[in-house]
């Protein structure tokens, strides 16, 4: 492999990896606070792709590529990052919130229950067929010495790490971050520091799926839209957020870029068929498990007597 | 003046009544001592005080307010803290960094509002707020002669210091009343003397403190008056001498004397 060659996969792995990071932060920040995996992330992924490819397609009009569109996408974005933001803090107020102290079993089956609402929702909504988001820029390949790069990457590229720095900004060093660090710590202790835990919640589901709907509408640059879209790129997220160490930041970030490095050095380097990609995720998370089932970034919890 | 008391509380949990209409005073500025054998409902009546479990029945006041089945934090912001039977800091996280938290809350009538865009206005503000809870945090470090621990994890602290620092942390919160669930547990003779008298000075500063404690000794010292539980129900209530000389608490504890 030339050193093109390793660039050329190094790039597409980065872009792929930087949306898996993105919804692998959901699944952690959730994880990290309530102990519970929230499986219906994926889903509000599906539910931003769509909000974001349609008010895109309101905006622009008939618009020809320019300015205008690339605005609009923008603003696309917001719309569908807030509207996600409240869809995430209405399900948890309405399927989560009322089984918090229940076995630990019942939310994660009503999560279970809620993906398949959304799903099909949207299929009922929106139809079954799948559709594409029209380009907000000319996406025409540019070549770095051999290394060609498409416009949509870079954007890729660029919004995922702003969101990933303002993320770890906002939970380093706000007020409401703090109150997030506390609460995953112990949740009572945070209580009796005066720490309102359920706005708290509230707040985490809001920006993970924010961060799922910004992931959806990436995704739909270069992929199609559809209903049941977010189910499998939901699960490598996951996997994504266990191989970095469920309930770390910083962890699924990481997780996130090495599963998308790994799947496409794996395809391009180490000849696995196409068709087994997927496949890859998976064994990856079954391999953490066996030798590191923490997580790379993750700490070994110790049961207490 | 009684700063905080319950009215007729009662906590169940299914068939098992664990508090049973228990009239409980507080009176503001005195060390109070709850005590009473083990499965008495002292730690539940503590939870139903502070936010962390709700009353089946009763009334809790706080300054003649009601504050039954307040959460915990609202609770906490209008000026209780309390500390924990088994130790519950924040391990990972540095020793001033414990106390901080308890400050940070504190701060501004409700402290988790509006924050975010106050830090992206200006990085200047925030830097100049964190300054000041540092200052706060390392004011109560000093106060329990524990700076020279300032930046070591909280889960590397000698037993003793880590139940105190527990405390620090609970004060950093600004609290009127003060509620510590066993403190002396666990603790050397040394270790509780030195914990007798940091109690003592807190009550100096006019923070009034409610403690529950098997050490008779530090109970009989220290405490202004003392209420007893027994299955759930008061006991007794009055000074160290009077309860140290109640056939009932006396039988509570050491059983009937056969005839």
């Amino acid at each position: 492999m030339g050193i093109s060659e390793f660039f050329q996969h190094l790039m597409n792995g980065l872009t792929l990896g930087g949306i898996y990071a993105l919804i692998a932060l959901g699944y952690t920040m959730v994880y990290g606070i309530l102990k519970f995996i929230n499986f219906a992330h994926g889903d509000i992924l599906m539910v931003g792709a769509y909000i974001g490819l349609f008010v895109f397609d309101g905006l622009r009009g008939d618009a020809p590529l320019g300015t205008w569109t690339f605005v609009s996408f923008f603003i696309a974005m917001l719309v569908s990052m807030v509207s996600c933001g409240l869809l995430g803090m209405a399900i948890e107020r309405i399927a989560y919130k009322p089984l918090r102290k229940a076995t630990r079993l019942a939310p994660l089956l009503s999560a279970i229950g809620v993906s398949f609402i959304l799903s099909n929702s949207a299929a009922w909504v929106f139809g079954t067929q799948s559709r594409k988001l029209n380009y907000p820029f000319d996406n025409t390949p540019i070549s770095f010495g051999g290394v060609v790069i498409t416009p949509h990457q870079i954007l890729i590229l660029v919004v995922s790490v702003i969101m990933m720095v303002t993320l770890k900004l906002f939970v380093d060093r706000t007020r409401m971050g703090k109150a997030m660090r506390a609460t995953s710590l112990d949740q009572d202790t945070a209580m009796l520091m005066g720490i309102n835990v359920n706005k708290v919640i509230s707040m985490t589901f809001a920006i993970g799926s924010a961060l799922a709907a910004v992931g959806g509408i990436l995704i739909a640059l270069d992929y199609k839209v559809y209903p049941t879209m977010g189910t499998m790129t939901g699960l490598k997220a996951f996997v994504a957020a266990v191989v970095g160490g469920i309930g770390n930041i910083s962890g699924a970030m990481f997780g996130g870029i090495l599963l998308g490095l790994l799947e496409t050095f794996g395809v391009a380097v180490f000849g696995i068929p196409t068709g087994l990609k997927d496949t890859i995720a998976f064994g990856v998370l079954i391999l953490i498990l066996l030798i590191k089932p923490e997580g790379l970034f993750g700490k070994v919890e110790k049961e207490k007597v | 003046m009684i700063l905080l008391e319950t009215e007729a509380l009662t906590r169940a949990y299914g068939g098992v009544v664990a508090v049973s209409k228990v009239d409980f005073q507080v009176e503001a500025g005195l060390i109070t001592g709850l005590i009473g054998p083990n499965g008495a409902g002292k730690t539940t009546l503590f939870n139903n005080m502070t936010g962390l479990d709700v009353p089946s029945s009763g009334k809790v006041f706080f300054n003649n307010k009601d504050i039954t089945g307040f959460p915990a934090h609202k609770i906490c912001r209008m000026g209780i803290a309390r500390t924990f039977q088994n130790i519950r800091l924040f391990k990972e996280l540095s020793v001033v960094e414990n106390v901080m938290i308890g400050r940070h809350f504190k701060t501004g009538k409700d402290a988790t509002h509006g924050r975010f865009l106050n830090a992206l206005k200006s990085y200047v503000y925030l830097k100049q707020e964190e300054q000041e809870i540092y200052e706060a945090a390392d004011n109560w470090l000093d106060f329990f002669d524990m700076s020279q621990f300032k930046n070591e994890l909280a889960k590397n602290l000698p037993y003793g210091r880590q139940r105190e620092l527990e405390i620090a942390r609970a004060l950093a919160t600004d609290p009127k009343l003060l509620f510590l669930d066993e403190p002396a547990a666990g603790m050397n003779p040394q270790e509780t003397d030195h914990l007798m008298a940091t109690i003592r000075k807190i009550r100096d500063l006019g923070i009034t403190v409610v403690l529950i404690e098997h050490d008779m000794k530090l109970v009989m010292n220290i405490c202004d008056t003392i209420t007893v539980l027994n299955y759930g129900m008061k006991l007794a209530q009055g000074t160290p001498r009077e309860i140290k000389h109640n056939p009932s608490v006396i039988e509570a504890y050491l059983g009937k004397e056969e005839e």
